[in-house]
């Protein structure tokens, strides 16, 4: 990994740091536990790397393994996270 | 699929994410928003799994189908009241994937890494480990399965510090030789034995923060994962998730008067009952009220805050808080709600568990929404809150939660609190509002209260 590549790495995190801010900063507190388990889910996007570890390896090892636990880990995450926020925001009525 | 367009698809999920939160500022477009995040989410994932570097599918299906069941069952099953302990499990696992990626990530290379790539990959380690065992501690804290009050013993700090000067010297050692894996496994079981260690000196009303907390650690995580791949989704994702835990984490804290380094060292509500809750107060000077006293008063109400606590969650009686909210409304009295921001165990707690129960959320004010009309209240209704309506925080400079915001409940012609028995609250401290003048008390299981007073009205 170049220097570049790096530098440009952190620029898009520092940005996305203010931007995650300003979005959150609006999300009323009725909404707050929704918030959290939403971004929970989308937190879950670790899967990605866990998929990459799975199914990288030309044969069957113990880096699949791991990757292995990992996809079930995040995909846990991610689903659970989904549905769970679904089923609260369902609720609110006016 | 190119690498270009992989990434093209990646910015579109970090794009979606954002445009899912943005949706989440209002209750009308938040289940649209959530939706947006999905297709985000698994656009994302379709696309990884089209590029090169995906050689075998047997292992990712069975582990997205493992995944996907036990995700969706817990995610159909559990209670509304359970949401904090349901958010705390979700974050361990998100923090587990993290810690696997890395070490996956550590174990499949054997020429090792720049130096960045490393400092990432240890990160995204380190906090995914502590995150994991942090969540699983919160949750058997919240769900009573180790002791909810803090645990201390003498040294404790110096020996969690030990720990932490270890894991950056076992680091360190991983810097010198990254294909060692015997040391990557060292810093992983230091850092997971850190996890559980940080939570247990932590009380168990203080979860909500923790959680928060955790909730922002596992989004860090995610981002040194994506620092370490070079994957701006995973990078971009990280960051928001870390952002809205830290937000939550403030909110809570200040909320409390209390700084987060209080929260996390000061072992808050180890105080023994004993000490602080002096019995000053005599339950003799406390009016007890019977339940038809409570519905003579609220029958004569014109206006009526109900003031939900934990105890409402603990009595599941956010729908008998309904139903007589129902009748109450219909008999022409007018009826809101003031939610505290710690009220219950995670931020808007009680806001999801009344929705639950059907409450139009325009009932529902804030704190700071609500404050100043309690003076012109005929009755509010405390349902198992305590600390969170205590005057002591603003009228004893002696007392632990001095300066914590409180709802002016007192200010009100009548307060009804209804409790489960004389015990002090989280804070281990008394609480006057119970023995003041317009102050009536009515012990008991809150959902059985409130349904006796709603019989007592019909009739």
């Amino acid at each position: 990994m170049d220097t570049g590549t790096i530098i440009i790495g952190l620029t898009i995190f520092v940005l996305a740091c203010f931007a995650g801010a300003e979005l959150i900063a609006k999300v009323p507190p009725t909404l707050h536990t929704p918030l959290m388990s939403g971004s929970n889910a989308i937190s879950g996007i670790a899967i990605l790397g866990a998929l990459l570890a799975t199914g990288h390896p030309e044969s069957f090892n113990s880096i699949s393994v791991i990757g292995f636990l990992a996809v079930i880990l995040a995909t846990i995450n991610v689903v659970g996270g989904y549905l769970v926020t679904h089923r609260m925001l369902q609720m609110f009525k006016k | 699929m190119s690498q270009h367009i992989i990434n093209l698809i990646y910015l579109l999920a970090a794009t979606l994410f954002m445009v899912g939160i943005k949706y989440l500022s209002s209750p009308d477009t938040a289940k649209k928003g959530n939706f947006l995040s999905m297709i985000g989410m698994a656009a994302a994932i379709g696309a990884t799994l089209a590029a090169p570097e995906i050689n075998g599918f047997t292992l990712i299906i069975g582990g997205i189908f493992i995944g996907t069941v036990i995700g969706a069952y817990a995610a159909i099953k559990v209670k509304m009241t359970a949401m904090p302990e349901m958010v705390g499990l979700l974050n361990g696992c998100g923090g587990a994937a993290s810690a696997l990626v890395a070490l996956a990530e550590f174990h499949g290379n054997s020429t090792g890494f720049v130096p960045f790539t490393l400092l990432t990959l240890l990160l995204s380690l380190i906090i995914g480990g502590l995150t994991f065992t942090g969540s699983l501690m919160a949750y058997a804290k919240l769900q009573g399965l180790i002791p909810t009050r803090p645990v201390t013993y003498p040294g404790q700090q110096i020996i969690n510090g030990l720990i932490v000067l270890a894991t950056v010297a076992l680091s360190w050692l991983v810097f010198q030789d990254s294909t060692n894996i015997l040391t990557i496994a060292g810093v992983l079981v230091l850092s997971l034995g850190l996890g559980v260690l940080a939570v247990i000196p932590i009380g168990g009303a203080d979860m909500p923060v923790i959680i928060c907390l955790l909730n922002s650690y596992s989004g860090l995580a995610v981002s040194m994962t994506g620092f370490a791949l070079s994957n701006n989704a995973l990078i971009i994702t990280g960051s928001l998730v870390g952002a809205s835990g830290i937000f939550l984490t403030k909110i809570m804290c200040d909320a409390m008067n209390r700084s987060l380094a209080n929260v996390l060292f000061s072992a808050f509500g180890k105080v023994d009952e004993s000490a602080t809750a002096t019995g000053e107060i005599p339950a003799q000077t406390m009016k007890g009220g019977e339940v038809e006293d409570v519905a003579t008063i609220l029958a004569n109400a014109q206006s009526l805050i109900i003031v939900p606590g934990y105890g409402m969650a603990a009595a599941q009686a956010q729908h008998a808080t309904r139903e007589l909210a129902d009748y109450l409304g219909e008999h022409g009295i007018e009826v809101r709600y003031a939610i505290h921001p710690v009220a219950g165990r995670m931020p808007g707690h009680m806001n999801v568990l009344l929705a639950e129960a059907d409450v139009p959320y325009e009932q529902l004010f804030a704190m700071d929404d609500i404050n100043d009309d309690f003076a012109a209240t005929d009755v509010v209704l405390v349902i198992g809150a305590n600390d969170v309506v205590n005057p002591a925080a603003k009228t004893n400079p002696a007392s632990p939660i001095y300066g914590m915001p409180v709802l002016d409940v007192e200010k009100a012609r009548t307060v009804i609190v209804l409790k489960r028995s004389l015990n002090v609250g989280f804070a281990g401290i008394d609480n006057e509002l119970f023995s003041m003048d317009n102050t009536m008390m009515l012990f008991g299981d809150a959902r059985s209260s409130l349904q006796k007073i709603l019989a007592t009205l019909k009739k």
